[in-house]
């Protein structure tokens, strides 16, 4: 028993990223569960409008974080403007209670703003979601973390089981240049995970009944500037994997932060301040927005615009970053011939 | 004709260099074998002239890479794909297509016995076909330079000997054919060898020049001899003792290529049990 034991605890210092899973697991769990797990809302950006605004924006319960008082705004801007993701709750001051408007999509958020407007006698409106359904708010993200899963898992162990079996070195001497074995291996993963989140998205308007309100190909345009980063993140992966063991490691090791600190289940408005900015470096943190905007509020392009760019921003790094490692594979140096 | 390969090549793993001052010359319509035991260069050798490792230092000369077949070692063959498919693969790859690449898979595949296996996928072949199908993919397009990673290697005997013939083959068809063994047996038919050591070339020429170049008397006695390295050959043992006469009794026998290999080997005093398939 105890040769096997020694074999073993050997192995396992010699195999860097298993150790580095063993230290940083436990270190990650405690950060995400210690501060960013809360579904406790403290406070609700919120937009006050109506002729009333100014003054109503004083005597608001400490809930409401105000990010915004337009006192030319009718009720239906102030419903656009939750819809368009500029606040999550909006006071409307044109009637002689003041209206709370709440945007149903963070269910959270909107749980708490129920409670606190009944509290100080508001009457209250749920958009988009008015029942709180939870399917609501999960579907939408599951598409991205399907996208994540397909994209990021799939595509690196397809691409390391190549150099797994020993087949890589023949395609670097085949005449394909690397950018036509790099787009080659990843394409199938890109029309399988279309297909997967086109999927998600039928069975969740069919199955669920989620509503699908906004521009189908906004949706579309947010899928694939998002399998640009989770497929380059995908071939990233694999280039510094030897095997396919150690690629699912590190798949997992990416993805399991997206799951827990993008909004998909805990919101990031309510993370502590300190773990907040890894949200922000997340690409499903922004993918959620344009899933959840486009297919439950209706939630147009010119509003996403910020998301998009960093899903952009972030798929330019990680892709190009890929390719690199990828090329530096593949073409270890300009070959000369004759 | 050009003539591809390796001049004063060095390669360097980090702090381990792996080939030193390293000649390799592939000539058209010729075989090259590369022999040496495990960690010789050989693989190393092969993957500089393929260019998937760059030298520190040296010149390469190869051809442009639609020119070059390759078989990277064992696993050249995607266990997932049939026989068809791994072929048609490649056959893409080149640029190769109706009935000009009919009739070469057709031929190739009678060459390799695979004819009737073709509708079987990969990882169901046997380790033979699989190193036949994989020679075959290398030979496809008719390429200048064949580069052969031990295509022998852990084949049976009958496979072997389809697969030397394979490879002389694509020579007579004018290509310039270098490939890897640690079977004497199989460099004995090539028209070249080189015989590589920890990274250094030991010996370059014919199988019978290199024969010929043993310096003194090769020995065969029924028991190895005290204080001098001997290698098994069949139920005799054979050694090598420079101008000076054995210790024990024993019989002068004519080397053969394996005999001149091990005894450049104990000459540079790098001999290691493990070395070189006996």
């Amino acid at each position: 028993m105890w040769a096997i034991a020694q074999k073993e605890f050997r192995q396992l210092v010699r195999d860097r990223r298993t150790l580095a899973m063993v230290v940083i697991l436990p270190l990650l769990l405690l950060i995400v569960f210690g501060y960013a797990a809360n579904f406790r809302i403290t406070t609700v950006p919120t937009i006050v409008t109506g002729p009333s605004a100014a003054v109503t924006a004083t005597h608001l319960p400490p809930l409401f974080k105000v990010v915004a008082i337009e006192q030319s705004y009718t009720a239906t801007d102030a419903s656009n403007a939750l819809r368009d993701n500029k606040a999550t709750a909006a006071i409307v001051t044109s009637a002689a209670t003041p209206q709370v408007m709440v945007d149903g999509t963070q269910i959270f958020a909107a749980e708490s703003v129920i409670a606190v407007a009944a509290k100080a006698g508001y009457k209250t409106e749920v958009l988009f979601n008015p029942e709180l359904k939870t399917s609501y708010m999960m579907i939408p993200g599951l598409v991205g973390l399907v996208l994540v899963f397909i994209g990021t898992l799939a595509t690196s162990l397809g691409v390391v089981r190549e150099r797994q079996n020993g087949t890589f070195e023949q395609l670097a001497v085949m005449p394909f240049s690397p950018y036509d074995v790099f787009l080659g291996k990843v394409a199938p993963y890109f029309l399988v995970s279309l297909g997967d989140a086109l999927l998600v998205v039928l069975a969740g308007v069919g199955l669920f009944g989620l509503p699908f309100v906004g521009n189908p190909l906004t949706l579309a345009l947010g899928v694939v500037l998002f399998l640009f980063t989770t497929l380059g993140l995908g071939v990233l992966i694999s280039t510094v994997s030897q095997n396919q063991g150690q690629a699912m490691q590190l798949s997992l090791f990416s993805v399991l932060p997206q799951v827990l600190l993008s909004g998909l289940i805990f919101p990031i408005s309510a993370m502590g301040v300190g773990v907040r900015w890894i949200a922000y470096v997340l690409p499903l943190s922004y993918f959620i927005p344009i899933s959840r905007g486009t297919m439950i509020k209706g939630t147009p392009l010119s509003a996403l615009t910020f998301e998009f760019a960093m899903l952009a921003v972030l798929g330019f790094i990680v892709f190009g970053l890929s390719v690199l490692r990828f090329r530096r594979d593949l073409a270890p140096s300009a070959r000369r011939s004759r | 004709m050009t003539t591809w390969g390796l001049t004063k090549v060095r390669v360097r793993f980090r702090a381990r260099v792996a080939l030193d001052d390293v000649d390799v010359s592939v000539d058209p319509r010729t075989v090259t074998a590369l022999v040496g035991g495990d960690g010789a260069g050989k693989s190393t050798a092969l993957r500089a002239l393929v260019g998937v490792v760059v030298p520190e230092r040296g010149e390469v000369s190869r051809p442009a890479r639609e020119l070059i077949g390759f078989l990277a070692g064992q696993n050249a063959v995607y266990n997932d794909l049939t026989v068809d498919e791994n072929l048609d693969f490649v056959a893409h790859a080149y640029g190769l297509r109706g009935t000009g690449y009919e009739r070469r898979r057709a031929d190739l595949l009678d060459r390799t016995a695979l004819a009737t296996a073709r509708q079987r996928l990969g990882g169901q072949l046997s380790g033979g076909m699989r190193q036949k199908l994989g020679v075959a993919q290398a030979l496809l397009p008719k390429p200048e330079l064949v580069v052969l990673d031990e295509p022998t290697t852990g084949v049976d005997p009958v496979s072997r000997l389809e697969l030397t013939r394979l490879i002389s083959h694509a020579a007579s068809e004018g290509a310039a054919v270098v490939f890897s063994t640690t079977y004497m047996s199989d460099a004995e038919r090539a028209d070249l060898v080189v015989v590589l050591d920890d990274g250094h070339v030991l010996l370059t020429g014919s199988p019978d020049d290199i024969v010929r170049g043993v310096p003194g008397t090769v020995w065969a006695s029924d028991a190895p001899p005290s204080g001098v390295t001997a290698w098994r050959r069949q139920d005799a043992w054979h050694f090598y003792t420079g101008g000076s006469a054995p210790s024990v009794s024993a019989t002068a026998v004519p080397p053969d290529l394996e005999d001149a290999v091990l005894v450049a080997a104990v000459q540079h005093q790098r001999f290691r049990d493990v070395g070189v398939s006996i």
